[in-house]
C-alpha cells in the first residue's frame, strides 16, 4: 500500500491510501495519521478512492485515527469509497458513525 | 456402518429414551407426587428434578450432533501466524519455558510474551531467548484496563499476523500444535477458531481436585461441534484476527452508539433544568441554554434517524465549545469553585465509573439520572455537558482503544468473544487433540477460586447478553450456550436434594405421596437410562468425579450465581480473584473452605441416626425410611469428595508429561 499525503492549508490533510488497507499495512495508516496530527493538522479526510481492498484491521486504523483526530480538536473524515469498501463499511455499520462523503472537498466542508 | 456413525445412532436412541422416560417421571411427580401439604419443601424439591430434566434434555441436544473431526487438513505454507503467551504475575521461569516450548513450534510463526505485569527482568529474559516481548502502550495509563482480554486487544494492535494462537503462561505448546490446527482455517474462510483441548500433567490418577474436565474436552465440546457452537476457552486455541478485528469494529458502533444517544439525553435534560433554575434570570442567559438543548434533544433525533453518529457528535460538541466559551468566559473562578463539588459526582461514583474488578466501564444509568435531575447553575450545566460529551463521543476517549477486539463484558472473556464470533456467522472448531500440557491448581482453595472465577463469569455473560435473545445466533447454538450457563444454576437444586432427605428422617414429613410403586416405575428407567447415556458417552471412562462435583461445590456455584446477579443488576463490584498458578503457603488440609459441604454430611449423618431411631422406636413407614436412607448414602458419596481434595497437597513429585495424545470423557460441564 502506498500512502499519498496532501497538505491542505494550515491545519488539514488528504491522505489517500493507494491498494490495499490490511491488516500488514494498517500501522502504516495509524503511524501516518499520529505524525499529522502530531504536527498540528488534525483536519483530516481519508481519500478512499484508489483503495482496491480493506480489511477489519483496515477499519480499524480509520477508527483509530478518528480517536486521535478528535482527541486533537479535529475530525477525521472519509471520501470518494468504491463499491468494495463502501460494502464492508456497512456489514460492519460502520456507516453508522462514519459518513462517506462524495469526494474530498465536500468531506471538508464543515458540519 | 463406521464406528462413529454407529455410536452416534446409540446416543441418540438413549436420548430420547432417557428423555421420553425423564418427562413420565417428572409430569407424573408435579401432577401425581407432590405433597402439598408439605409444599415448602416439595416444591423446592420438585423444582430441583424439573431443573435436572431440562439439564439432561440440554445434554441430550448437546450430544445429537457429537463431532469426531479426526485428522485436521494440511496447514498450507505461508500463512503468518503470531503465538501469545500471557502472564500477569507468574513466576519468570515458567513463562519462559513456556514461551521456548512456543518458539520450538514447528510451524513458521513469531513469539511474543504478553506481559501485564511489565518486569524488566522477564523482558530481559524474553530477549535473551529470542522471543518478542509486549506490554501495555501507554493509552493505557489511567483507563480500564480488562485484564487478559485488554492485554491481548493490545497486543493485537502491536501485531500483525493472520492468526494467533493463545496460550497461558502455564500451557506449554506441543511443536505440531499450528501444523494441526491452521489447516482448518485454510479450508473454510468463515472458521474463526479452532480449540483444542486444556490437559493437566501435575493431577493425580484419582484426580482428587477434578482438574482433567474430559467429558468438557471430548464429548460435550464435540457435541457444541456438531451445532457451529464449540466455545474457545481462553487457552490452547488459534484465532483468525479478521474475525477479531471485525467484532472490534462491530461493538465499537454499538458501543459508541448506545453511549452517544445515552448522553444526549443526560444532555438534554441538564440544560433545561439549568434553563429554568433562577440562576438563569439572564434573558441571553437562558436564550443561550434553552438552545444549547434544542441542539441536544436535535442531536439524538438524528442519531435516531440514522445520520451518522460522528457528523452528529462533532456538529454538537462545536456548539457546546462555542457555547461555553461566550458564557463561561470571564466567569471561570466562579465555574472552578463550583465544579470542584460536582467533579466527584461527574467522574468517580458519578455516571461513567470504572468497575474494579474487570475494569470495564459501567455506565451507571443511575446516576446520570441522578446528574440530569440536580439543580446545576447555569455555567456548571455547560461544563458537564461539555465533558459528557467529551466522554462519550466517537472517539471512546474513555477507553484505551477504541477498537476492543476481544470482548470486555465479563471476567471470563472467551465464552463473550465466541458467542458473540458465532453471532457475526463466524465458524468454530474443536480439534479433539491433546496440543499443550498445562499446570492444574494443587490445593483446594485455589481450585475453588478458579472455578468460582469462570462460573461468575459464565453467569455474567449470561445476564449481559442472554443468549437466548443474542441476534444472530442459531438455534441449536443459542441451547448450546444456555446449557452451559443452566449447569451453573446446580447449587441451587442441591440445597433441595440434600435438604429433602433430612427433613423427613429427622421429622417424618415426606416431600412426595409415597415411595410405591408408583414411583419405582417411573424413576428407575429415567434413573438407569440417563446413566447408560453417561457410560454410552464417555466410552467407559470414569464420569463419577464430575458427578460428584457438580452437586459437591453448590456453595460456589450459588456464590457465583449471587455475586454475578449482584454485579450485573445491582452493580455490586465481584470479588473476583485471579487464579494463582502455583501454590501457595503451607499445606494444611483446607477444612474452612468446605465448611458448608462438612456441616451438610454432618447434617445428613445425624439425620440418618435419628431416622432409624424412628423407625425403630416409634413406626416410621419402613419403606419411605430405607428409600431415604440410600438416597443419604448417595448424598455423602457426593459429598465425599471434598474429603480428601481438602488434604491433597498436589503431586509429590512433578510428573513427566504424560504421553496422552488422546483425552477421553469424565466430569461434568464445567469447562
Amino acid at each position: 500500500m502506498r500512502l499519498d499525503v496532501e497538505p491542505l492549508d494550515g491545519t488539514g490533510a488528504i491522505i489517500a491510501p493507494v491498494g490495499r488497507l490490511t491488516l500488514t499495512t494498517a500501522a502504516q495508516l495509524r503511524e501516518a495519521v499520529d505524525d499529522l496530527v502530531a504536527n498540528g493538522r488534525a483536519r483530516l479526510v481519508v481519500d478512499l478512492g484508489r483503495l482496491e481492498f480493506v480489511d477489519s484491521s483496515g477499519l480499524g486504523a480509520l477508527v483509530a485515527g478518528l480517536r486521535s483526530a478528535r482527541a486533537a480538536g479535529g475530525d477525521l473524515r472519509l471520501a470518494n469509497a468504491s463499491p468494495q469498501v463502501a460494502t464492508v463499511l456497512r456489514l460492519t455499520n460502520l456507516d453508522r458513525v462514519l459518513r462517506v462523503h462524495e469526494d474530498a472537498a465536500s468531506a471538508l466542508a464543515d458540519g | 456402518m463406521r464406528g462413529s456413525a454407529r455410536r452416534l445412532v446409540v446416543v441418540r436412541v438413549l436420548v430420547v429414551l432417557a428423555l421420553i422416560a425423564g418427562v413420565n417421571y417428572v409430569v407424573w411427580r408435579w401432577l401425581d407426587s407432590v405433597a402439598w401439604s408439605a409444599w415448602w419443601i416439595a416444591v423446592p424439591l420438585v423444582l430441583a428434578e424439573t431443573y435436572s430434566l431440562v439439564d439432561t434434555a440440554l445434554f441430550g441436544v448437546t450430544m445429537w450432533r457429537l463431532r469426531e473431526r479426526g485428522e485436521p487438513p494440511p496447514a498450507p505454507d505461508g500463512v503468518t501466524v503470531d503465538v501469545f503467551v500471557t502472564t500477569y504475575d507468574e513466576p519468570e521461569d515458567l513463562v519462559l519455558a513456556t514461551a521456548v516450548a512456543a518458539r520450538e513450534i514447528r510451524y513458521p510463526h513469531r513469539t511474543w510474551i504478553l506481559d501485564d505485569g511489565a518486569r524488566p527482568s522477564m523482558r530481559a529474559a524474553a530477549e535473551r531467548a529470542g522471543i518478542g516481548y509486549l506490554t501495555r502502550s501507554s493509552s493505557w495509563d489511567g483507563k480500564p484496563r480488562h485484564a487478559k482480554a485488554g492485554n491481548l486487544n493490545n497486543a493485537l494492535f502491536q501485531t500483525d499476523g493472520e492468526l494467533l494462537l493463545v496460550l497461558d503462561a502455564d500451557q506449554v505448546p506441543d511443536p505440531a500444535i499450528l501444523d494441526r490446527t491452521v489447516g482448518y482455517f485454510a479450508a473454510d474462510e468463515r472458521v474463526a477458531v479452532v480449540q483444542t483441548p486444556q490437559y493437566f500433567v501435575n493431577v493425580a490418577d484419582a484426580d482428587p481436585l477434578g482438574s482433567q474436565a474430559p467429558l468438557f474436552y471430548g464429548p460435550i465440546q464435540q457435541g457444541k461441534d456438531g451445532w457451529n457452537a464449540a466455545f474457545f476457552c481462553g487457552s490452547n486455541a488459534v484465532l483468525r484476527r479478521e474475525a477479531l478485528m471485525q467484532l472490534g469494529v462491530v461493538g465499537y458502533v454499538r458501543g459508541v452508539t448506545s453511549g452517544v444517544r445515552r448522553a444526549l439525553r443526560t444532555a438534554g435534560s441538564v440544560l433545561g433544568r439549568a434553563a429554568r433554575s433562577p440562576e438563569a434570570a439572564d434573558p441571553a442567559l437562558r436564550a443561550a441554554l434553552e438552545a444549547l438543548r434544542a441542539e441536544a434533544d436535535g442531536a439524538r433525533r438524528a442519531v435516531a434517524a440514522g445520520e451518522p453518529v460522528a457528523d452528529v457528535t462533532y456538529r454538537f460538541q462545536r456548539r457546546v465549545d462555542d457555547a461555553s466559551r461566550t458564557i463561561v468566559a470571564g466567569q471561570v473562578e466562579t465555574l472552578r469553585a463550583e465544579l470542584a463539588t460536582l467533579e466527584p459526582e461527574l467522574l468517580h461514583g458519578g455516571p461513567l465509573e470504572v468497575d474494579a474488578e474487570i475494569g470495564q466501564l459501567v455506565v451507571d444509568e443511575e446516576a446520570l439520572d441522578r446528574l440530569a435531575r440536580r439543580d446545576l447553575s447555569p455555567l456548571v450545566a455547560i461544563e458537564a455537558v461539555r465533558r459528557l460529551a467529551d466522554a462519550v463521543d466517537v472517539g471512546r476517549s474513555d477507553e484505551a482503544q477504541a477498537v476492543m477486539p476481544m470482548s470486555t463484558i465479563s471476567v471470563t472473556e472467551d465464552m463473550a468473544t465466541a458467542m458473540r464470533l458465532h453471532a457475526l456467522g463466524w465458524r468454530s472448531v474443536y480439534h479433539h487433540e491433546v496440543l499443550a500440557h498445562g499446570l492444574a491448581p494443587e490445593d483446594m482453595p485455589t481450585m475453588l477460586q478458579q472455578r468460582l472465577g469462570w462460573a461468575q463469569g459464565t453467569v455474567q455473560v449470561m445476564l449481559r447478553e442472554n443468549p437466548l435473545t443474542l441476534r444472530g445466533l442459531r438455534t441449536g447454538q443459542r441451547l448450546m450456550y444456555l446449557a452451559t450457563m443452566w449447569s451453573y444454576l446446580s447449587g441451587f437444586a442441591a440445597l433441595a436434594y440434600l435438604a429433602a432427605p433430612v427433613v423427613y428422617l429427622a421429622f417424618g414429613i415426606l416431600p412426595v405421596q409415597a415411595f410405591g410403586p408408583d414411583f419405582f416405575v417411573r424413576f428407575l428407567p429415567y434413573f438407569v437410562l440417563n446413566q447408560l447415556l453417561f457410560l454410552v458417552v464417555a466410552r467407559g471412562v470414569r464420569t463419577w468425579r464430575g458427578q460428584q462435583y457438580s452437586l459437591a461445590l453448590f456453595p460456589v456455584w450459588i456464590r457465583a450465581c449471587w455475586t454475578a446477579f449482584a454485579n450485573v443488576v445491582l452493580g455490586r463490584p465481584l470479588g473476583f480473584v485471579v487464579t494463582p498458578k502455583t501454590r501457595s503457603g503451607v499445606h494444611r488440609p483446607a477444612w474452612r473452605a468446605v465448611w458448608p459441604q462438612l456441616a451438610a454430611m454432618a447434617v445428613l449423618v445425624v439425620a440418618a441416626v435419628v431416622g432409624v431411631v424412628r423407625l425403630v422406636a416409634f413406626d416410621a413407614d419402613p419403606g419411605a425410611t430405607v428409600v431415604t436412607l440410600v438416597w443419604v448414602v448417595y448424598d455423602l458419596a457426593v459429598l465425599g469428595v471434598v474429603v480428601p481434595a481438602a488434604r491433597y497437597t498436589g503431586l509429590p513429585a512433578p510428573a513427566a508429561p504424560a504421553p496422552v495424545r488422546m483425552v477421553e470423557g469424565r466430569g461434568t460441564e464445567d469447562p
